[in-house]
């Protein structure tokens, strides 16, 4: 490298801690949405960054659909209390109690389009103007034509077809009373960007993203987790196997991938080999092709 | 992948290179952003669909995803277009309408494609997509020659001041891999991009469907000495697309912990603009004056000597100065202008035109004002280069030469200095859309 140039993982991460301290400068009450995933925690960790040496200005917030693996929740409740950030729970079973959204039934029921209801219930108790996420354009391609400052109005909804242009970095966040914004520090960043970043950073992540063994059935194809929320066919047997999971949602629509990887740097060859998409074992985006952009412009991460 | 696909799969066309996943060579890579402009059926998404397809960037079910698609749309070949069409309406419409940003990686370097529409609201989006580009790639169809299309695409990139435009000129497998061919379009090109402040110019010839020239070297083509597009990617230089001379740090958030360790730390949190700066420089901080010394840069892995564009850091002065958002610091022998009447390059981008005489919040880096349209000078016909000035309506997609008058003053460089001190964006006060993108002249 030539002296006075920045690496690409370097001018990503300036370019993320440059959006984190434009929401805390531009919005009065933001929020950071922390799933125990991989992406949401390399972001908290670039807010830890970009305010550093004071602690990170917002909370972090929590959808719970209750239908997480336990590893993410135990991990979620040690990251919380080793950063010292603030906690908010938002709970889709709460939301079914309150009767706002009725439960899926069969044996694809999911909680994962729930989470919309409550979070922006979430989002309007609180008063959140800004809410980060760790998004990434590359996932999926209603994301590919995201925004950093992305614009949702009074209730909540994506106008994929009405964005403000975003130049240089620039970025408006203007809005009227009730409107917020999502925001997407990490909207630069590829899948491999985060596991590099993850393994030159020492970030911790989840035990489940690397390989284990674990009891799942198959489904499309899918290793899916076997516990008491997932309804089985009586053909889907259990099976002991070494699995891990790419990406980390709703255990009802999150499947695990057959793997041998049991460090990051396995985990990284394995990405770099692969030949589907992290999101190919999520069941939610296989809906229909324009799932994403639907449950986005209504509400969604 | 199958067989009929747009793309044709001569496996010498196929990159063999190895993924980028050695972690230290991932992590002594250089970031390049580029965007692609071309007009209607020039073969734009096939040649995105080639690099990334050669770089391996396109996934099994991603591909998957698009065969269907194509199959249900009754179409004969798999169409890499449908990777670009992100939503529903462009896929219903077989159009596409907003900026896609796409990724891929070599061993040496990553690219961030800013995708721009070629035919609905091309300038504004092509001016968004150029905003952040270190190249543009401009594809001329070799068949049709420069085309209107292709001095509007020269002339924007030179506008929004993209230090280097490559101009592949595609599909010359439909003209006999002619140099005759090859040579009148440069020379077509280069006549009229005198006229632009485009410095880094090249020009390669190409097929995009067969790969000619894209990744591998073209065989057809004997005559042509250059380099092909991938290397021309991984290797044009830069380094010092940033500006190192011109020391700007706007403010963008004060870091203050009011915790018992860092009781007294008052640190200025941004991204800086231009310069180095380094620990002991003495400062000047804009709009007060006062002079003062780094004490230190901080970052959370630790202090730095120096810091330059684009690096994220915080800045500690040895003197206790005001100093909030907005507020520049600078070297004193070295400063920018302070200036509350400037005129801009204006593109407008909002289907309500400009209102004369409007009021607009403007932004200039972490700054943000009032500001007064005071005359629209005059409107660039974008295809030709002429100046309007009997027509000084200003609506969507219109570049002009307008003068602004703010509530206060900004501290600005030439857009051609200084990319992110030279630009502004203009925010309607009523819709709180951003309407208009400025650079100052």
């Amino acid at each position: 490298m030539q002296k006075y140039s920045l690496t690409h993982l370097k001018e990503l991460e300036s370019e993320a801690i440059y959006v984190l301290r434009e929401v805390a400068a531009q919005f009065e009450r933001p929020a950071l949405l922390f799933s125990g995933g991989k992406d949401s925690i390399v972001v908290a960790h670039l807010a830890r960054k970009a305010f550093y040496p004071a602690a990170i200005p917002f909370p972090l917030v929590h959808i719970d659909t209750g239908h997480n693996f336990p590893e993410t929740i135990t991990f979620r409740d040690e990251f919380v209390k080793k950063i010292g950030a603030q906690l908010i729970v938002g709970s889709v079973q709460q939301s079914i109690d309150e009767g706002k959204v009725v439960e899926e039934q069969g044996l694809n029921a999911s909680r994962n389009k729930l989470q919309t209801v409550t979070l922006l219930d979430t989002i309007e108790q609180n008063k959140f103007d800004a809410c980060m996420g760790g998004a990434r354009r590359d996932e999926e391609k209603a994301r590919a034509k995201e925004r950093f400052f992305s614009h949702r109005d009074a209730f909540g909804q994506w106008d994929p077809k009405n964005q403000r242009p975003e130049l240089w970095n620039i970025f408006n966040g203007k809005k009227h009373m009730g409107e917020h914004f999502r925001v997407f520090p990490i909207s630069n960043w590829t899948e491999m960007d985060v596991w590099q970043y993850i393994l030159s950073e020492n970030i911790e992540i989840p035990s489940i993203y690397l390989a284990h063994e674990r009891n799942v059935f198959n489904r499309d194809g899918v290793w899916m987790d076997v516990n008491d929320i997932i309804l089985r066919k009586d053909n889907e047997t259990p099976i002991k196997k070494t699995v891990r999971f790419r990406t980390i949602g709703d255990m009802t629509c999150t499947g695990a991938v057959e793997s041998t990887a049991d460090t990051l740097e396995k985990v990284i060859q394995e990405v770099a080999a692969a030949r589907t998409t992290e999101r190919g074992t999520r069941a939610d985006d296989k809906r229909s092709e324009a799932a994403m952009e639907d449950r986005k412009k209504e509400g969604y991460f | 992948m199958s067989n009929n696909s747009k793309i044709n799969h001569n496996p010498s066309n196929i990159s063999h290179q190895p993924s980028p996943v050695n972690h230290d060579s991932y992590l002594n890579m250089e970031l390049l952003r580029f965007t692609t402009a071309g007009s209607v059926d020039d073969g734009k998404s096939t040649l995105i669909g080639r690099l990334l397809y050669d770089s391996k960037s396109i996934f099994e079910d991603q591909y998957e995803a698009i065969e269907e698609s194509s199959k249900r749309k009754g179409e004969e070949h798999v169409n890499l277009a449908h990777l670009t069409d992100g939503l529903r309406a462009e896929r219903e419409q077989g159009i596409t309408i907003d900026v896609a940003y796409r990724y891929f990686a070599t061993p040496k370097r990553k690219f961030i494609i800013a995708d721009t529409p070629g035919h609905i609201q091309y300038t504004r989006n092509m001016v968004t997509g150029a905003s952040t580009a270190n190249l543009a790639i401009v594809l001329v169809d070799a068949r049709k020659g420069m085309v209107e299309q292709t001095s509007r695409h020269s002339f924007i990139a030179s506008l929004l001041g993209i230090p280097h435009v490559v101009y592949c000129i595609n599909k010359m497998d439909l003209v006999d891999y002619s140099e005759e061919t090859f040579n009148k379009i440069k020379s077509d090109i280069q006549n009229f991009s005198a006229k632009l402040e485009t410095k880094d110019i090249h020009f390669i010839p190409i097929s995009a469907l067969n790969g000619d020239n894209v990744v591998h070297k073209s065989e057809n083509m004997p005559w042509y000495e250059g380099t092909t597009l991938m290397y021309l990617l991984e290797n044009i230089h830069i380094a010092s697309d940033h500006n190192h001379r011109d020391c700007r740090f706007p403010v963008q958030y004060v870091i203050r912990p009011q915790s018992k360790e860092f009781h007294d730390y008052r640190g200025y949190a941004g991204r800086i603009a231009g310069g180095i700066f380094k620990a002991g420089d003495e400062i000047k901080v804009l709009p007060s004056g006062k002079i003062s010394k780094i004490k230190s840069i901080d970052t959370y892995d630790g202090p730095v000597e120096e810091a330059f564009a684009p690096m994220s850091v915080t800045i500690t002065l040895e003197d206790e100065v005001d100093i909030s958002r907005g507020d520049m610091i600078v070297r004193e022998n070295n400063q920018p202008e302070v200036l509350a009447d400037f005129d801009v390059m204006l593109c407008w981008m909002n289907d309500k035109g400009l209102v004369p005489r409007g009021k607009y919040y403007i932004r200039n880096t972490s700054n943000e004002a009032r500001c007064m349209v005071t005359e629209v000078k005059y409107k660039v016909d974008i295809n030709t280069l002429h100046r309007i000035e009997d027509d000084k309506n200003i609506s969507m997609n219109d570049i002009a030469r307008v003068s602004l008058k703010t509530t206060k003053p900004l501290f600005v460089d030439r857009y051609s200095r200084n990319r992110n001190t030279g630009s502004i964006i203009l925010v309607d006060e009523a819709t709180n859309e951003t309407v208009a993108a400025g650079m100052i002249v």
